[in-house]
């Protein structure tokens, strides 16, 4: 026993453990500057955002201790039945929720609310990386491929039922494990050809579009012909193009809601609205762009702090840290959460439990959506789309799932010795 | 193959790279390289100060001013830039003791630390004078300027109306008003709201620590001019509604003249009134719950939304009806049979002038039965509903029963029933003219309001037409003023102008003739043309006249109400009509006497006669 509680602190990541503490503290005294006022100036005070976010803190500590004390295979034994609840949990939110800001995603439970989709990434990462460590899989198999998916969609639809479109979204990432354990790349070409179809055949008209498209294709034949690439190949892709050109038409119009439209239309410059869907954005760029190099000092930010930017504690909270700690603090956090993607990756290949090495790949890839899709989106680089930035923002159920989910990993990797 | 996997690794660290890379050389772009945002990058709050366009002024037909803007000035504060107040200064200042200042503060803070709240509303320029000098001391205050109404002879209250705050429910309709905007809340305020209001702007402008502004905001590019409001140039008398206002000061009822050519309204009281001052600033909160809940009504404008039984004066337009349809002619005579309907003493009738000048109740029980029952050229019979009808059509052009679209809110339409109404009233077709008889004498189911009846007083002034009645001529500016064109239209009742004359001479009748019911209205050179009714109803009955003069050429038309005067239309509504026309037409009342009589002369019956009020109200 006492070897063994050695062995973990001897093999544990501390270089991870510090990132994440690193995070953690600048998202706090973020949500402290973007906040602040002279009324409760105490850093501590309960009833405010910061105060309530050193709980959080408290308590993600304490569920990331636990994990680190029980048996690594727990989790791994217990991974379907981790899935099922939390299934259970959104079936539940639907019914019974709380709604918040249109997305019924919330069980309030006094001052406090539980939002069960946090925490459904990562028992859908567990379940996962359970289904695909069996012993007769192989992605290459259809029977694989469906199980797969059918674990990914079916929080999916749940958390897309709440209206909480940008963390359904993030379900899309797990496309990259399914990649890692030998998933075809044409499906991973496949589906960033077809995103940018859907941008360009919103920035041009579909008819022109269609138009490049078989020009491109004709081209691209006649200058490898002599490769004897089948006619029809290029007939098939060039098919498949047009059917999703056309398409997104029907899918813009009638899928999406208004406001996501808007969105999109002015992020791709379609749509001038200073005041209204612009607003966020705009505000969230002239924060972050007026932090210069340095940044203008901590709660020194006139942009954040003047509710300028509207959510600046909870999903904008990188305007913050690029409002009074500049180019520098951005840098760092971009950069800390790229340390961060990288080590995971590291960590992952170095497990040698297949269940370890898969949800060390989930837990990379869901960081990598929800820092992609928060910080892309506050520099004006993608739509506005709700999500939290990992370990930043304020929220309990959002601190708590990252924490279970990064923490669960730790663990595996502190025991990757151990015999599997 | 595990080998060739474990490979992809590194497609997955490229895309993690790529989007870190690229993040970071947009991070470069927007916080070093683009100059634009790091001219945000002080530490100087921006204020948004909403720059509120002068209201437009209103003037009366002479270009008196009636209304004028006060500038005043509220005081704001936004909580959270408070620092190292001088607390007892600001309150000795601003004439609040120190639990008035932490009552306000607490409601300031609770609605945002951020924004800015008002602390005192509606300074006075005086009083603010001392608190501009001491403003730099104190961070996080600031001063807003806006206007107040103002008017300075204190009369037409019903006219001119009041401007008050925004409610929630007109913040929600029409996004253009914010909490604490002001809109008008009833008469031309309202009616003319977004002519007069202009267009709000705003200016951002930046103040440094000690809260002195530092100019405006990217050289105000993000500023947006605000466009003042256009003034209105009234049809109102200044002098003639004064004195009007004098003559009803201790009475109920209403006066409203008109000019018979143009339709313009010379002067316009519903009794009781009051100084519209009152419900200017900070004090109108009490004065208006006051008013709202004076016995008497103030607030409820008697002219356009009382509706009275018309009373005898609607045999006038019973006789023209009767004549444009050919069922009497000029020379037609009824006998005075009491046994039909009450009449007062007086020789038979024996032309249609003699009636309207004796004011005969059988007569016109006489004609609106040949009205009525007139054979219907479809059927061959006499059919009630057929008469009936047509009836309504000539009630109709005469201004009856409609709305007059006079520019003011919440006219009431007065009411003329037609045979829809009286086949649900009577559940078929059991009613007749035997039913209905009382509409001939204006008693009945007929209701008419103060205005339409001023309005028919112009209509036999011009000998059959009328221009709807209506209180803006012009507005825009002194330098360019708009003609309000929405008046110009005649509207015609088809009447010949034949009959006209007969109603002309029979109301000339009425006033300078032995055996006329109005002969206190008579002036010495100026011809005046009336006529009486009295409209019945619990409580003593209303007196009321309308008239015009001169006879030829008519300048005014006027229609005078009483309420609850006993003693008919002759004793009082007559001789105060009288007065006005006079006081119109020759600039000066030379019947002192009479003048001063009924100055002082209170006849209504006093209150409460709630019952009827409210029942007149709520019709």
């Amino acid at each position: 026993m006492e070897r063994r509680e050695r062995g973990i602190l001897e093999n544990i990541d501390w270089t991870t453990i510090l990132i994440y503490f690193v995070l953690v503290f600048i998202g706090w005294i973020s949500i402290y500057s973007a906040v602040f006022d002279e009324v409760h100036s105490n850093i501590f005070d309960l009833d405010t955002r910061y105060g309530k976010q050193m709980i959080w803190i408290g308590i993600s500590t304490l569920i990331a201790l636990f994990i680190i004390v029980i048996d690594p295979k727990f989790f791994s034994q217990t991974a379907y039945i981790w899935y099922g609840l939390f299934i259970i949990m959104l079936l539940a939110v639907l019914a019974i929720g709380s709604e918040t800001k249109g997305a019924k995603s919330w069980f309030g439970v006094g001052d406090f609310g539980i939002q069960p989709s946090e925490f459904a990434k990562a028992t859908t990462a567990l379940a996962l990386a359970k289904i695909l460590s069996g012993i007769e899989i192989d992605m290459k198999d259809l029977k694989t491929k469906i199980s797969a998916i059918t674990i990914v969609a079916i929080p999916m639809i749940l958390v897309l039922l709440q209206n909480d479109t940008g963390s359904a979204l993030v379900f899309f990432i797990f496309v990259l494990v399914l990649f890692r354990e030998g998933l075809s790349l044409s499906v991973l070409i496949f589906g960033v050809g077809v995103a940018i179809l859907f941008i360009l055949s919103l920035l041009i008209n579909p008819y022109v579009l269609i138009g490049i498209l078989f020009a491109v294709t004709t081209i691209t034949w006649i200058l490898f012909r002599s490769r004897k690439l089948s006619l029809l190949l290029f007939i098939g892709l060039f098919a498949v193009a047009s059917g999703v050109v056309i398409s997104v038409g029907y899918v813009y119009d009638n899928a999406l809601g208004s406001h996501q439209k808007d969105r999109i239309e002015v992020l791709l410059g379609q749509k001038k609205d200073p005041q209204g869907v612009e607003y966020n954005v705009n505000q969230s760029k002239i924060a972050i762009g007026s932090g210069g190099f340095f940044g203008k000092g901590f709660l020194n930010g006139t942009q954040t702090k003047y509710n300028f930017v509207p959510e600046q504690d909870t999903d904008f909270i990188f305007c913050t840290v690029g409002e009074e700690w500049g180019f520098v603090g951005s840098v760092t956090i971009v950069g800390l959460f790229l340390a961060l993607m990288l080590r995971l990756v590291r960590m992952a290949e170095r497990q040698r439990s297949k269940f370890s090495r898969i949800y060390g790949y989930c837990v990379a890839s869901i960081l990598f959506a929800h820092f992609t899709i928060n910080i892309g989106m506050t520099i004006g680089l993608l739509p506005v789309i709700g999500i939290p930035l990992p370990f930043l923002s304020y929220g309990g159920s959002s601190l708590m799932s990252f924490t279970f989910l990064l923490f669960i990993f730790i663990r595996q990797d502190a025991s990757r010795m151990d015999l599997v | 193959m595990k080998n060739t996997l474990s490979s992809r690794r590194f497609v997955l660290m490229g895309i993690f790279i790529t989007v870190g890379i690229i993040y970071i050389i947009r991070l470069l772009f927007l916080q070093v390289f683009d100059d634009s945002y790091a001219q945000l990058a002080n530490r100087n709050a921006l204020r948004f100060v909403t720059q509120y366009p002068a209201r437009g002024l209103i003037y009366d037909r002479n270009g008196e001013l009636l209304v004028y803007n006060e500038l005043v000035y509220d005081l704001m504060v936004v909580p959270r830039q408070v620092k190292n107040l001088d607390t007892a200064l600001l309150c000795k200042l601003v004439g609040i003791d120190r639990d008035q200042f932490n009552a306000r503060m607490d409601k300031a803070v609770k609605y945002s630390t951020y924004a800015p709240s008002s602390f005192e509303k509606q300074i006075s320029k005086e009083d603010f004078g001392s608190i501009q000098e001491k403003l730099y001391m104190f961070q996080g205050f600031f001063a807003q300027s806006r206007t107040l109404r103002y008017y300075p002879h204190s009369v037409a209250c019903h006219v001119l109306g009041y401007v008050g705050e925004v409610n929630e429910n007109t913040i929600k309709k029409n996004p253009y008003y914010k909490k604490g905007d002001y809109i008008g809340m009833s008469g031309m305020e309202k009616y003319y709201e977004e002519i007069l209001r202009g267009t709000k702007g705003s200016k951002i402008t930046l103040v440094d620590v000690h809260n002195r502004e530092k100019g405006s905001f990217q050289d105000g590019k993000y500023d947006t001019a605000s466009v003042a409001g256009q003034n209105l140039y009234s049809s109102i008398d200044l002098e003639l509604q004064k004195y009007a206002e004098k003559l009803m000061a201790n009475k109920r009822g209403s006066i409203v003249a008109i000019e018979p050519s143009t339709g313009e309204i010379l002067c316009f009281v519903s009794a009781p009134f009051f100084d519209p001052n009152l419900l200017v600033g900070r004090v109108r909160g009490n004065n208006y719950m006051e008013l709202l809940n004076d016995i008497s009504k103030p607030l409820f404008n008697r002219a356009l939304m009382a509706e009275y039984p018309p009373g005898s004066i609607f045999k006038v337009a019973q006789a023209m009806i009767a004549l444009d349809m050919g069922v009497i002619s000029p020379e037609t005579g009824f006998g005075c049979d009491k046994s039909l309907v009450g009449c007062h003493n007086h020789p038979a009738a024996s032309t249609v002038r003699e009636a309207i000048k004796m004011s005969c109740n059988p007569y016109f029980y006489r004609v609106y039965q040949r009205i009525i029952q007139q054979t219907n050229p479809n059927t061959g019979k006499g059919d009630s509903k057929y008469g009936l009808s047509l009836w309504d059509e000539e009630m109709y052009k005469m201004g009856f029963g409609k709305k007059l679209e006079i520019d003011l809110p919440d006219s009431k339409s007065g009411f003329i029933p037609d045979t829809t109404f009286y086949s649900r009233i009577y559940k078929g077709d059991s009613w007749n003219f035997y039913t209905i008889y009382s509409n001939s004498i204006g008693q009945g189911e007929v209701g008419v309001i103060p205005l339409q009846m001023a309005n028919f007083a112009a209509i036999v002034a011009n000998r059959g037409w009328y221009i709807t009645p209506h209180l803006v001529k012009y507005f825009g500016d002194e330098n360019l003023k708009k003609r309000n064109t929405k008046y110009v239209q005649k509207h015609n009742t088809l009447i010949s102008r034949e009959y006209w004359d007969i109603a002309v001479e029979g109301m000339y009748g009425v006033v300078h003739e032995p055996g006329g019911t109005a002969r206190r209205a008579r002036i010495d050179d100026i011809a005046v043309c009336g006529k009486t009714g009295t409209a019945q109803n619990a409580g003593a009955d209303h007196s009321v006249f309308i008239c015009f003069a001169p006879k030829d050429n008519p300048k005014i038309a006027i229609s005078v109400y009483v309420e609850n005067a006993a003693g008919g239309g002759g004793t009082w509504a007559a001789p105060i009509a009288s007065l006005v026309a006079e006081k119109y037409i020759r600039k000066d009342v030379l019947r002192k006497d009479v003048e001063q009589t009924y100055i002082e002369a209170a006849p209504c019956q006093s209150l409460p006669l709630r019952k009827y009020i409210q029942k007149s109200s709520s019709d």
